[in-house]
């Protein structure tokens, strides 16, 4: 237990903390990495999966997707591109790779949201004679939030994870600080960036989860419990159509 | 066009590089399908009694399943980085930090699984004099199947794909020949190792697939309408 006291002082170290090689500017980078690329797959992914949720149809493509995106192993994409012509491109296989991953989760919970919103009401709202897309902004959108927001909570905590593994063919993020380690064969530098890795991840979660209970729009109708029952956990509802098929 | 080329010219899709370096291949592929096997082993050997004592106890469930969840969250590099000192470098590395993933998804879908027994079987196990074991065994476990199986084959799928990343400590299977690619810009190498591991992925979910089929006959013939 020498390793832990040993990464407590690596990470109590000033020094550790700043220039272009410290926490600081590694978690900065990992921040504006995952923050870029979220915000691309939200853009690519969510309108997608909501059109395709609402007209009800290609569900069976948002969940082979999710199923490819599971066998897929990251590391072997990011080295794959940058590999490929792309790798001279600076950041792009980084993005590129981490955009993939976060696909699959945003595209099957908004898919799944959207298409199983409760039948009756979105009948009932035709009935009323709302048009195609006041239907999707007033009943589909709010019914679909929760989870929605767990595919978009998913995807975060998952291009979080992939930041860190970018580290590995050398991109920036904190999982520099890990490979760094290994390669001077410093253990408690290794556990000192694992510790700080996991815990952006575990904060990044804590935030999204707060975010999804702030901003659910159904909250102050139903109250919270109904809709805490109605959200399936975090790695269970990418998984909940493949239990269908 | 000569096969021989492929390796001085760098090409993606090699057929000499295969054939030289079969072995080594071979090799990486046993290793990534033993961490595998192992991983998931382990993984439900250690899931099926926390399910069982979360469904028992009651307060124990939400600290359990919480507790997992958290696990799921770390990024593999840091698991496998944090683990380091307890084991060293070796295989059980990566191996406790694949069967820490693995839980999260098996005890919920055990949990899942036997939550969704129909009362009306157990009650009729009950009363031709089942005992709490042979309920489990005999009536329950088999109806949680479909579950239990939907929960094995996403683990087995996502397990494959970690253990690459095991190759950081020299026990990634497949994933140190990607690594070792990767260093020397070997395309052949990476591309094949990857191509091999998503194989080895589909190959396993379609195996498991076929183990549920056979472990639940009864399914088939009221399935086939729903899918």
């Amino acid at each position: 237990m020498d390793v832990v006291a040993k990464a407590w002082t690596w990470l109590a170290t000033g020094s550790h903390w700043a220039g272009p090689d410290g926490v600081w500017h590694r978690l900065g980078q990992h921040l504006f990495l995952t923050l870029v690329c979220l915000a691309i797959s939200c853009a690519v992914a969510l309108p997608i999966a909501v059109a395709l949720g609402h007209i009800g149809k290609g569900g069976a493509i948002a969940v082979n997707i999710s199923n490819a995106g599971r066998a897929v192993p990251t590391f072997a994409v990011l080295v794959l591109l940058l590999l490929s012509p792309l790798g001279t491109h600076g950041q792009w296989p980084t993005i590129i790779a981490l955009v993939l991953f976060a696909i699959p989760p945003l595209l099957t919970n908004a898919y799944v949201g959207v298409s199983e919103a409760d039948r009756e009401v979105v009948e009932a709202a035709r009935g009323m004679g709302m048009t195609g897309g006041q239907l999707i902004r007033r009943v589909e959108l709010p019914l679909a939030f929760p989870l929605i927001m767990t595919g978009v909570r998913t995807a975060a905590v998952q291009v979080v994870a992939t930041a860190t593994l970018a580290a590995l063919p050398g991109g920036g993020g904190l999982g520099r600080i890990i490979t760094a380690g290994f390669r001077l064969t410093d253990t408690p530098q290794v556990v000192a960036g694992a510790v700080l890795v996991a815990s952006l991840a575990l904060v990044v979660e804590g935030v999204f989860v707060l975010l999804g209970l702030v901003l659910d729009p159904m909250r102050r109708r139903t109250g919270r419990r109904s809709t805490a029952a109605r959200r399936p956990p975090a790695d269970q509802a990418p998984a909940s159509p493949a239990l269908t098929t | 066009m000569a096969d021989g080329n492929c390796l001085i010219s760098n090409e993606w899709i090699c057929g000499e590089y295969v054939r030289t370096r079969g072995q080594e291949l071979t090799d990486a592929t046993l290793e990534h399908v033993w961490i595998t096997l192992a991983s998931v082993a382990i993984g439900l050997l250690v899931a099926f009694p926390l399910a069982l004592l979360a469904r028992r106890w009651r307060p124990v469930a939400g600290p359990v399943l919480g507790l997992t969840t958290i696990l799921y969250t770390v990024p593999s590099l840091a698991m496998f980085s944090l683990l380091l000192p307890v084991f060293g470098v070796s295989a059980a590395v990566v191996i406790t930090g694949l069967v820490l993933y693995s839980l999260t998804i098996l005890v919920r879908n055990i949990m899942a699984g036997l939550a969704s027994v129909p009362e009306e079987a157990r009650e009729a196990a009950r009363g031709m004099g089942y005992g709490p074991l042979r309920l489990l065994f005999g009536v329950e476990l088999p109806l949680a199947l479909p579950a239990l199986m939907a929960g094995l084959r996403i683990t087995t799928v996502s397990t494959v794909s970690l253990t690459t990343v095991g190759a950081i400590i020299g026990y990634g299977g497949l994933g140190n020949l990607i690594y070792e690619g990767m260093r020397s810009f070997f395309k052949a190498e990476v591309l094949t190792a990857s191509v091999l591991c998503v194989a080895l992925a589909v190959a396993a979910d379609l195996l498991l697939l076929g183990l549920q089929r056979l472990l639940t006959p009864w399914a088939r013939k009221s399935r086939k309408g729903t899918t």
